[in-house]
C-alpha cells in the first residue's frame, strides 16, 4: 500500500518507488528511480513514465537541465529530523522553477506535513506503519505562518502593514 | 513591548493544540519515545532527573508585569513555588508533570507567552542586551529587529530540523552585553559612514565542547536585507552542516571547515538569489515593529535628586547597592535596577513565586510595568526614578533581592548542574554556594571588583564557563565530581575563551583555589586594574604556581 496523501485526501497511484540501484522493473511501469540510475537511463526507450528521487545531499545542478521534462520528483527523508529536504524542495520550486509533482518519501509523518507543504511538497508518502488517514490532519495544524514560503510568498509582516 | 495581534494569538493557539495532540499520541503509544523526543524538545520539554524540565521563552528577555505574575501562578500551581532563569533569558520549571504541560501552555498563551523552540535543533530564543532601549551607552535600539527575528524564526517551515540548535544574539550598544561573539549568529546594529542603519554579521561563535569566537562575515548589511540574509545563512547551514556527529554539528564547525571567507562566499552566493525577494523589509515594516518599542512616558527629571544624594551620603549599604546593582539610564533622573538572584544559599537564577509577584508589583508601581531578564540570570527593573531608588532598595532587601554583588565574584552565572540536569557531570549549585560563602566579606568582595565567574556542570557549557574571567567546569573522573578552573575568558567587546590552569580540583578544594587566585591578583594588580586585566598582563603562570603550590 502506498499510503499517499495528495490533494488533501488519502489516495493511491501507479508510481512505483525503486529504492535500490539493482531493483528490476518493467518498461511499462511508472517508476521513481534513484538519481544515478535515472541519469543513466534512456527514458525514451520506456513506455511507462519515469521520475527520480533525490537523497537530501543532492546537488541540484546536475538535475537542472532536465527538470522540465520530469513529471514527478521525490525527496527522501532518511529520518524526519533530517531537515535538508526542506531546503532542497524550496530550491527546486523557487530557484529552478520546478512545477511538477513534488513528493516527500521516507520517514514522513503527521507532524511534518504542515511545514513540508509550505516548502513546496504536494504529495506525501506517509511512512508505511502509520495510517495516512490519521496523518491527514497534520496538513492543517497551522492556518498561517510568519515567513515567506513557497505556498505563500508574501510574509506575514507585509500582509500586516499592507492592510 | 510587542503586542500580539489576532494572527499571533491564533498561531500560538494552534501550536498549543498541536503539542497537546502530540503529547496525547505519545501517552497512548502512537508516538514512540524516540519520535516524541524531538517534538517535545522543540517545545522546551526535557525529561530530567526528577521530572520533566520545562523551559518557557522570554523573548529577548522582555517581560510584562502580568506575564511575570502568570509565571508566579504557574510556579505555584504546577511546580514547587519557584522557577529558574537561564542564561538564554528564559525561565525553567523543574517539577511539572508531563500531562499538565499542555495546560501550562494554555495559561501562557493567555499572556502572549509560549515555549516554542526553547530547545531542540532549531532556532532558539533570540537574546539581546538586557538594557536595550534604556542604556546610556546605546547607539541603536535593536529590539524591533529582535521581534522581527523572533517572528521570522518562529515555526519557520524550512528550518525546523537543523543539524543542531541555533542561537542568535543582537547588540546595539558600545559595550556588547549580549555575548554576540559566542553565538551561532551575532548581529551588531551599526551605522555606516552614510548614516544608514545596518548590521555587522558575525557567524560561528559558540561554547560547548569546542569553544570558538565568531567571525565577521559581513561588515555592513542594510536592515532591509536582514531576513533574506538570515535565510541564506540558515540554508547553507541546513544543507551543509554536519549531521553525522552531534558534537560537530554546530555552525561553528562548518565555518571552521570552510574558513570564514569560504563560508561567507557560500552565503553570498545563496543570498544573491534571495536578495530583494519577498522577505525584504520595507521602511514601513520596520516602523511597524519599532512602534512597539517607543519610549514610555518618562518624566522630565533632574539627575541626582536630593532624595538620592542624601540617602547615598547617609547609608553606605545603600550606596554600595546603587554602585553595583543599578545601571546608567539614557533618561536623566532614571536608573535601571538589577535585582540580584545571586544570594548566597539560593541556587543562582532561582526565584520564588512571591519574589515574582513582588517584582511585578514594583514594576507597576515604580516603572512602566516592564521587566527584563539578563543572561547573567538576574531580574531587571529598567525604568526606576532615582528618587525612588531608596524605597525600591528597601523593598528588594526585604524580599532577598538586594545582595549588592552584581558583576562581582559572587554574581555567579551557573547552570542547574547535577542536582537537576541529567546531562551534568557534576553538581554546580553547592560549589557555587561554597565560593559565595568563602567571599562573604563585602569589603573584600568590593575590593576585588568586577569579576565574571561562570560555572557549567558539563561541557555543554550552559553556564558559559569559557567566557568567565574565572570559569569552572564540572568533570567526571571515574564517577567522582571534579572541577576544572579556567582563567582569562571574557564576554563583550574583548571576547576571549579562558584557558585551563591545570589539573582539576576535588569539590572541597575549589574555594581554596579561588582564595589563592584572588590573593595573587590583589598582590599583583596595578592601581585600578581589574582582575581580567591583571590576568591578561601577567598570564596564567603565576596563578598556576600559586594555586598548585605545595602547602607548608
Amino acid at each position: 500500500m502506498q499510503n499517499l496523501i495528495k490533494n488533501n485526501a488519502v489516495t493511491e497511484d501507479a508510481w512505483r518507488l525503486i529504492r535500490a540501484d539493482d531493483e528490476s522493473y518493467g518498461a511499462a511501469e511508472d517508476v521513481i528511480l534513484p538519481l544515478a540510475i535515472w541519469l543513466a537511463t534512456d527514458t525514451s526507450a520506456r513506455s511507462g513514465q519515469t521520475a527520480v528521487w533525490l537523497a537530501p545531499d543532492t546537488d541540484l545542478a546536475v538535475l537542472a537541465p532536465q527538470l522540465a521534462r520530469l513529471p514527478l520528483v521525490a525527496i527522501d527523508f532518511p529520518a524526519f529530523t533530517d531537515g535538508r529536504g526542506y531546503s532542497l524542495a524550496r530550491l527546486l520550486r523557487e530557484r529552478y522553477g520546478y512545477q511538477g509533482e513534488l513528493r516527500a518519501i521516507g520517514d514522513v509523518q503527521r507532524d511534518q506535513l504542515a511545514y513540508l507543504s509550505q516548502v513546496g511538497f504536494t504529495v506525501f508518502a506517509i511512512r508505511g506503519d502509520r495510517p495516512a488517514e490519521a496523518a491527514l490532519g497534520g496538513l492543517h495544524d497551522f492556518s498561517d505562518q510568519y515567513q515567506s514560503t513557497v505556498r505563500q510568498p508574501e510574509p506575514l509582516f507585509k500582509r500586516r502593514t499592507s492592510r | 513591548m510587542y503586542k500580539y495581534d489576532e494572527v499571533d494569538h491564533r498561531l500560538l493557539r494552534e501550536r498549543v493544540e498541536q503539542f497537546r495532540d502530540q503529547t496525547r499520541r505519545y501517552l497512548v503509544g502512537e508516538l514512540s519515545e524516540d519520535e516524541f523526543r524531538p517534538l517535545r524538545l522543540m517545545n522546551g520539554l526535557y525529561i530530567q532527573r526528577h521530572a520533566p524540565m520545562f523551559r518557557i521563552a522570554i523573548p529577548y528577555g522582555h517581560l510584562a508585569s502580568r506575564q511575570l505574575r502568570r509565571l508566579a501562578r504557574i510556579a505555584r500551581t504546577y511546580d514547587k513555588g519557584y522557577g529558574h532563569f537561564t542564561t538564554r533569558q528564559n525561565m525553567q520549571f523543574n517539577w511539572p508533570a508531563l500531562e499538565r504541560v499542555p495546560d501550562i501552555l494554555t495559561e501562557l498563551a493567555e499572556v502572549e507567552m509560549h515555549s516554542i523552540q526553547t530547545s531542540g535543533n532549531c532556532v532558539r530564543n533570540t537574546t539581546t542586551d538586557v538594557f536595550a532601549g534604556v542604556a546610556a551607552d546605546e547607539l541603536i535600539d535593536g529590539r524591533a529587529y529582535c521581534e522581527i527575528i523572533r517572528q521570522w524564526s518562529t515555526l519557520h517551515p524550512e528550518f525546523a530540523y537543523l543539524p543542531r540548535k541555533f542561537k542568535i544574539a543582537v547588540s546595539g550598544s558600545v559595550e556588547d552585553r549580549a555575548a554576540t561573539l559566542v553565538h551561532d549568529i551575532g548581529l551588531h546594529v551599526v551605522k555606516n559612514d552614510a548614516g544608514e542603519v545596518g548590521f555587522r554579521v558575525i557567524v560561528g561563535g559558540g561554547l560547548g565542547r569546542t569553544p570558538m569566537v565568531g567571525k565577521v562575515i559581513r561588515e555592513f548589511l542594510p536592515t532591509r536585507h536582514l531576513l533574506t540574509y538570515l535565510d541564506a545563512i540558515l540554508r547553507v547551514y541546513n544543507r551543509f552542516g554536519r549531521r553525522d556527529n552531534k558534537f560537530k554539528a554546530r555552525i561553528k564547525i562548518l565555518v571552521q571547515a570552510l574558513t570564514a571567507e569560504g563560508f561567507a562566499a557560500k552565503v553570498e552566493d545563496e543570498w544573491a538569489h534571495l536578495k530583494d525577494g519577498p522577505a525584504t523589509l520595507r521602511d514601513e515594516d520596520i516602523a511597524h515593529y519599532a512602534g512597539f518599542f517607543s519610549d514610555p512616558a518618562y518624566e522630565t527629571l533632574a539627575a541626582s535628586p536630593p532624595e538620592l544624594t542624601d540617602a547615598l551620603a547617609r547609608d553606605p549599604a545603600f550606596a554600595r547597592w546603587v554602585a553595583r546593582n543599578t545601571h546608567a539610564h539614557k533618561q536623566p533622573g532614571y536608573r535601571s535596577v538589577v535585582l540580584s538572584l545571586k544570594k548566597t544559599g539560593v541556587p543562582p537564577g532561582d526565584i520564588t513565586a512571591e519574589q515574582m509577584d513582588a517584582a511585578a508589583d514594583w514594576a507597576d508601581r515604580y516603572g512602566f510595568g516592564e521587566l527584563r531578564v539578563s543572561h547573567e540570570q538576574n531580574l531587571i527593573l529598567p525604568d526606576i526614578r532615582e528618587r525612588d531608588l531608596f524605597d525600591v532598595w528597601q523593598l528588594a532587601r526585604a524580599h532577598g533581592f538586594a545582595t549588592p554583588n552584581v558583576g562581582l565574584l559572587t554574581d555567579i552565572i551557573c547552570c542547574p548542574g547535577g542536582d537537576f540536569c541529567s546531562l551534568a557531570n557534576a553538581r554546580s549549585i553547592p560549589v557555587a554556594e561554597a565560593i559565595q560563602r568563602t567571599f562573604d566579606d563585602l569589603d573584600y568582595l568590593f575590593d576585588l571588583g568586577d569579576i565574571d565567574c561562570n560555572f557549567s556542570g558539563c561541557m555543554n557549557a550552559c553556564g558559559h564557563h569559557h567566557i568567565g574571567n574565572i570559569g569552572i567546569l564540572g568533570v567526571d573522573k571515574n564517577g567522582e565530581e571534579w572541577y576544572q578552573i579556567t582563567l582569562g575568558g571574557s564576554q563583550g567587546n574583548h571576547t576571549a575563551i579562558g584557558k585551563v590552569i591545570g589539573p582539576s580540583f576535588a569539590q572541597a578544594d575549589v574555594p581554596l583555589a579561588f582564595e589563592r587566585i584572588m590573593a595573587l591578583y590583589v598582590e599583583q594588580r596595578l592601581a585600578g586594574e581589574r582582575f581580567i586585566e591583571t590576568v591578561r598582563r601577567i598570564g596564567l603562570e603565576p596563578f598556576k604556581e600559586r594555586v598548585y603550590a605545595k602547602s607548608h
